[in-house]
């Protein structure tokens, strides 16, 4: 791919520890991936493979301690945040890059009104006075799809629905048109209609502001449908990146291919979603010196118990730009990749 | 919330209606006698007429009953008389103290600005010093301060005042002499001179009280503050770029000041409870103190009133917390 333009966001070696008094967890292991301006990038994995603790890395969202991150760049066009000082990094929170959370139901401050916590990241990073981010603040609620925007910023959380609240969410999140929105798992709360609703409203949003997305989910049902590229995590790593179409496709790692056995119908019932696959998750405890998939994985040979796989490309294009694994046992054939 | 308040105190009244009866009734069950300080020289028959004059002969249902109507009725209207030169109490016997004879509210009205100024005092600066040291030491949790916090709060707590307060006047009157160790109730405050001498022999039960509310309140503070900092809320004020200031002392703060208003409000009737054993050991001649005298004197018309003002002062603060709790948070509706 010729002369692509620089991304808006690039992580390369990102490694965050938690100090536990039971020892270390190594959350995320050496994750490097880019964000391109405008696209939307699918997160999955299971349960506590590191997606949101890489993610609050990013922009410092961690309790430190226990959190500590140990090594890497991150790259917001020139500024690398891991290196800028506390108030720099505020400067950039909410206002280059915003964040929606899980659980709308505990995400809003329950005794101030939506009015005062749309307006807080307007006033303080756009500098806007009360009347100004008041009348940006009813935009926002219009914008996200709230009827009657204006007679509801007075309203408190628990008046607002589920669906309601991840509106008004993702309206102080885009308050003050981020470069970056990073959504974790920002439906995974909600029942299927309002899911879809909420997928609608991204979707529909991408193309009228133009940001880069992160989106993170259980879901593959969801990557299908919306993202551009999709990331999976095992074990605090990125095990196999690739454009969606591809790893539909043509998936190389057997986590991966475990995972699309896992989901039903693009509509079906979500319950049965990951725990197809047999055994847990590993707790990394120490930097993985082997496959961290290797207990689960039907293909393991020996060399999987000695050595960490790196990623590598299997299409030929640079790595993180096209179709890459980390896997000895790949790369396989689009045929006996679906066997 | 205008109606729940109405309704609240539509349910009070029978509430205070039983407490009333209640304390009557233990309070008369309580042996010993108004003549217990009158001298035993004084033959049988004055005694019997004393007695018969003080109306302590007649049966509790009747005094009971009497009682009622001077508080509800005597007492409200001579205070009303008072203000505004009206008769509507017609001369109507108000409760009077089997001791001294004098009407128990001219008593109580007498007593009562000592106590606010001592306890009140007390409780205040207890709060005042609760609230911040409960605050940080949330925020630094298992830093040196919130250890030192820790100690001090467990030492408030488990110390009892009469001991604090003994060790107290050990150390600063009786050791260093910096303040009178009994107080003087009728120094008047005119001038400056005087107010500091008035400050000075209010620093040691100021001391002693507000040390065991502030270790109280500064716990409460603290563990409300925790159960806060780490809801998904404050992450979320994170994200949006909010300096840790707006965080803490806003987003956090504002939520975690809920049930501590409650509890200050709720704490504010033991301000009198409190006063009891601190007025007794430093001298302080406020409510407590008239409390205990009336006990050793079987004056029971001064004790129920107390005994019922106090219970008053609870139900009252019981409903401020409520509507308090109400008012500082929105997800609750009371109708
Ligand atoms: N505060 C913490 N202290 C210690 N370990 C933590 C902490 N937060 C996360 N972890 C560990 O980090 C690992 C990755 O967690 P993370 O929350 O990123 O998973 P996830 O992929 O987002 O899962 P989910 O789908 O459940 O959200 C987990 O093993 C978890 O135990
Ligand atoms: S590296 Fe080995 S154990 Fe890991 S996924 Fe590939 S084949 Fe399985
Ligand atoms: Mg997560």
């Amino acid at each position: 791919m010729p002369d692509r333009a620089a991304p808006v966001l690039d992580v390369r070696g990102l490694k965050t520890v938690f100090r536990t008094r039971g020892g270390e967890i190594h959350a995320v292991n050496d994750v490097s991936f880019h964000l391109e301006r405008g696209e939307l990038l699918g997160v999955v994995g299971e349960s506590g493979s590191g997606k949101s603790v890489t993610m609050m890395s990013l922009i410092g969202l961690l309790p430190s301690p226990p959190a500590e991150i140990r090594a890497g760049t991150v790259m917001l066009g020139e500024q690398d945040l891991l290196k800028i000082s506390a108030d720099q990094l505020r400067a950039v929170r909410g206002a280059r890059v915003g964040f929606i959370f899980q659980d709308p139901m505990t995400s809003l401050n329950p005794v101030f009104n939506v009015g005062f916590q749309i307006a807080e990241p307007l006033r303080r990073h756009m500098g806007m006075t009360k009347a100004q981010a008041a009348k940006r603040a009813v935009e926002l609620l219009e914008l996200v799809g709230i009827p009657d925007a204006a007679k509801r910023l007075g309203d408190y959380p628990h008046q607002f629905s589920g669906g309601m609240r991840q509106r008004v969410m993702i309206a102080i999140a885009l308050a003050c048109d981020p470069d970056v929105l990073i959504a974790d798992e920002p439906t995974t709360a909600l029942d299927v209609t309002i899911q879809a609703q909420i997928l609608e409203l991204v979707k529909e949003l991408r193309v009228k502001l133009g940001m880069a997305i992160i989106w993170i989910t259980h879901d593959l049902g969801v990557i299908a449908a919306i993202a551009d590229r999709v990331m999976v995590m095992y074990g605090g790593q990125i095990v196999e990146q690739a454009p969606v179409k591809d790893l539909f496709a043509n998936p190389q790692h057997p986590y991966t291919r475990a995972l699309l056995k896992t989901i039903p119908s693009l509509t079906g019932a979500r319950e049965a979603r990951l725990q197809v696959i047999e055994g847990q998750p590993p707790i990394m405890t120490a930097a993985p010196t082997a496959c961290a998939f290797r207990a689960r994985c039907g293909h393991a040979f020996d060399r999987c118990e000695v050595d960490n796989p790196k990623r590598h490309a299997i299409d030929g294009v640079a790595l993180g730009q096209g179709h890459d694994v980390a896997c000895h046992w790949a790369p396989v054939t689009a045929e006996a990749a679906h066997a | 919330m205008l109606t729940f308040t109405l309704r609240r105190l539509l349910l009070a009244i029978p509430t205070l209606f039983v407490i009333s009866l209640v304390i009557f009734l233990l309070v008369d069950l309580a042996p010993g006698s108004p003549m217990s300080e009158i001298p035993l020289t004084v033959p049988p028959e004055v005694r019997k007429k004393m007695i018969e004059a003080l109306g302590a002969d007649q049966p509790v249902m009747v005094r009971y009953v009497l009682w009622l109507r001077q508080f509800f009725w005597v007492e409200p209207a001579t205070l009303f008389d008072g203000w505004f030169g009206t008769n509507l109490a017609g001369g109507e016997q108000r409760i009077l103290s089997w001791q001294s004879r004098a009407p128990v509210f001219t008593i109580i009205g007498q007593r009562i600005p000592q106590t606010l100024t001592v306890i009140g005092t007390a409780y205040l600066v207890g709060v005042l010093i609760a609230l911040p040291i409960g605050i940080y030491s949330a925020y630094r949790q298992y830093s040196l301060f919130d250890q030192l916090g820790t100690l001090f709060a467990m030492i408030g707590f488990s110390v009892p005042t009469f001991f604090s307060g003994t060790l107290i006047i050990i150390i600063f009157a009786v050791t260093l002499g910096w303040f009178p160790t009994k107080y003087d109730t009728n120094l008047a405050v005119t001038d400056w001179p005087s107010f500091l001498q008035q400050l000075r022999q209010m620093a040691m039960p100021v001391m002693t009280l507000g040390l065991a509310n502030a270790a109280v309140i500064s716990r409460y503070m603290r563990s409300s503050m925790l159960d806060n900092m780490t809801m998904d809320y404050v992450r979320t004020a994170r994200a949006k770029g909010m300096s840790e200031r707006v965080v803490v002392l806003k987003h956090v703060l504002r939520n975690s000041m809920i049930p501590v208003v409650t509890v200050i409000a709720l704490g504010i009737p033991s301000i009198f409870g409190g006063a009891i054993i601190t007025e007794n050991l430093f001298g302080v001649n406020g409510i407590g103190a008239a409390l205990i005298g009336a006990i050793h004197a079987s004056d029971l018309p001064m004790v129920q009133t107390l005994a019922f003002i106090f219970a008053v002062l609870i139900v009252t603060f019981n409903l401020i917390a409520d509507v308090l709790y109400g008012l500082l948070d929105p997800r609750i509706r009371y109708d």
